[in-house]
């Protein structure tokens, strides 16, 4: 299984380590060509206005038709990248899945904190890593929600597409990871 | 839901800023036009300034905090992380730029030191703050005071990357020599670094920094750029090199051919950061670029007159 995880910029050597640590074979991506041998892609987390400048129209393209066909997973400025609509201020999105999702809503970086909270993944409650983090702020029909931050959606999936506005990548917990994984492997649940 | 603030929660929420950062460029501006030029390009933050250091060096003087009149100008008109920089020691500084919600505040040595003999004790804010350094000693007295990024000194406001390029080869020979060191060997490199054992240890076992470790000082150009991301900087700090002309001249934004002169170069530095090992497109974005800061050698620059030199 070849995950790839978009690299070009923000903290993708963390999701790297994770996925590696886990058994995936990591593909860092930076090149429109590179999206032809991966089964599935991480975007991490970032700037996204950084992201869609360094992308350009090729890559950009590569990058939308693969988040419609196969399994992927966004993370903060990931699941910015993946939303149907960007708000504060409105930017473009792959729109992969049906959220509204509203950059740095939480606050500046003083702002950014760490919660605990249950999530359907089972076990105990999931520690997550809020950085400047976007809030989904409307959730389409047939989107699933896995962890709320109090009433705000914070992990969500639909189809083969997953979006969280924390770090999974920076807590030691590695079962969203596996989540995704178990989505890769299984094609769409 | 519970929440957690810890010591060490801090440090993670510090230190997880610095990760987004990374692979980036965070740019100095000294005005809302030069910050939005910034973020068009692909900038991953801007440092809000109100002299840079080529200005500074030109022009002399005590050189203090900006105006927080025009830090939240360029908060309010970027969605991008504002940084902004606080006189070395001086507590009182960092405090008011905490007070006003930047990012990241840099307590840096460009501007005139306000202490010394002490830098700010950085554990005491929930800011997080980046420093820089020349040697491991210096990057882990840092650490050791709370500093969730550390970035080399370089000479800042030249032009000229050599010292950035001295600083960062330092850093990391002294990582990799106390990678191969025994025990007995790491009590004495940490008396000879002057930084604390468990500091030592930890890069002895880890083989880098606690904490991210980016570069700046000098850096003026995409092949600049590729060269401190080889040597092993996690990102780039580009101070004088994106808006300045020559001496204490900046590019007049207000004209088209110097405007697209700075937009050129903030672009081609941002993709140069991403692609630094891909001499293919570093020579595409080379080719692109028109023009580049004129630049002071360092060489040429009396010891006194180092920036590098202040901080302990």
């Amino acid at each position: 299984m070849k995950i790839g995880v978009l690299a070009l910029q923000g903290d993708f050597d963390a999701h790297r380590r994770r996925l590696e640590e886990l058994g995936a074979e990591v593909v860092l991506v930076r090149k429109p060509e590179q999206f032809d041998e991966i089964d599935g892609l991480v975007i991490p987390g970032g700037e996204s206005t950084t992201f869609l400048k360094l992308l350009g129209d090729e890559t950009f393209q590569k990058l939308s038709a693969f988040v419609h066909s196969k399994p992927t997973f966004g993370t903060c400025a990931g699941a910015i990248m993946l939303a149907k609509e960007v708000e504060n201020p409105h930017q473009q999105g792959l729109d992969a899945i049906d959220i509204t999702i509203r950059r740095n809503a939480y606050g500046r970086q003083v702002d950014s904190t760490i919660v605990e909270a249950a999530t359907t993944l089972g076990g105990d409650p999931l520690e997550m890593v809020f950085i400047r983090a976007p809030r989904i702020e409307r959730v389409g029909e047939g989107v699933e929600v896995l962890a709320k931050r109090g009433d705000d959606p914070v992990l969500v999936r639909k189809g083969s597409v997953m979006a969280a506005t924390f770090h999974p990548e920076l807590s030691n917990d590695t079962r969203v990871h596996q989540e995704f994984l178990k989505l890769v492997k299984n094609g769409t649940k | 839901m519970s929440e957690n603030n810890g010591n060490n929660t801090s440090l993670r929420l510090k230190t997880g800023l610095a990760e987004m950062l990374k692979g980036g460029v965070i740019m100095d501006v000294m005005s809302v036009e030069q910050s939005l030029v910034a973020e068009k390009a692909g900038a991953t933050a801007v440092m809000a300034l109100e002299r840079v250091p080529a200005i500074i060096r030109a022009e002399g003087g005590v050189s203090r905090m900006a105006n927080p009149k025009l830090i939240r100008q360029i908060m309010a008109a970027v969605s991008i992380p504002v940084m902004a920089k606080c006189r070395i020691g001086h507590f009182a500084e960092a405090q008011i730029l905490q007070e006003l919600g930047v990012d990241y505040i840099d307590e840096s040595e460009v501007l005139t030191p306000a202490d010394e003999e002490h830098h700010v004790n950085k554990h005491a804010f929930k800011t997080p703050f980046v420093c820089g350094a020349r040697n491991l000693g210096e990057a882990l007295r840092r650490i050791a005071e709370g500093a969730a990024m550390i970035r080399t000194k370089g000479e800042a406001g030249t032009g000229d990357v050599v010292h950035a390029v001295k600083h960062m080869r330092q850093i990391v020979k002294e990582m990799h020599q106390l990678t191969v060191m025994s025990e007995e060997e790491l009590f004495s490199a940490a008396k000879n670094h002057q930084a604390p054992y468990e500091l030592v240890r930890m890069v002895a076992k880890a083989g880098k920094l606690p904490v991210p470790n980016f570069s700046a000082g000098g850096i003026a150009t995409p092949a600049d750029a590729s060269m401190m991301m080889q040597l092993g900087a996690e990102a780039v700090f580009v101070g004088s090199g994106i808006f300045m002309k020559g001496g204490a001249t900046p590019l007049d934004l207000s004209l088209k051919a110097e405007r697209e002169e700075a937009e050129s170069r903030a672009r081609a530095i941002v993709i140069a950061t991403t692609h630094y090992d891909d001499p293919k497109v570093l020579a595409e974005v080379s080719e692109q670029m028109t023009g580049a800061m004129k630049g002071l050698a360092v060489g040429a620059i009396a010891e006194k007159d180092l920036l590098q030199t202040r901080g302990w």
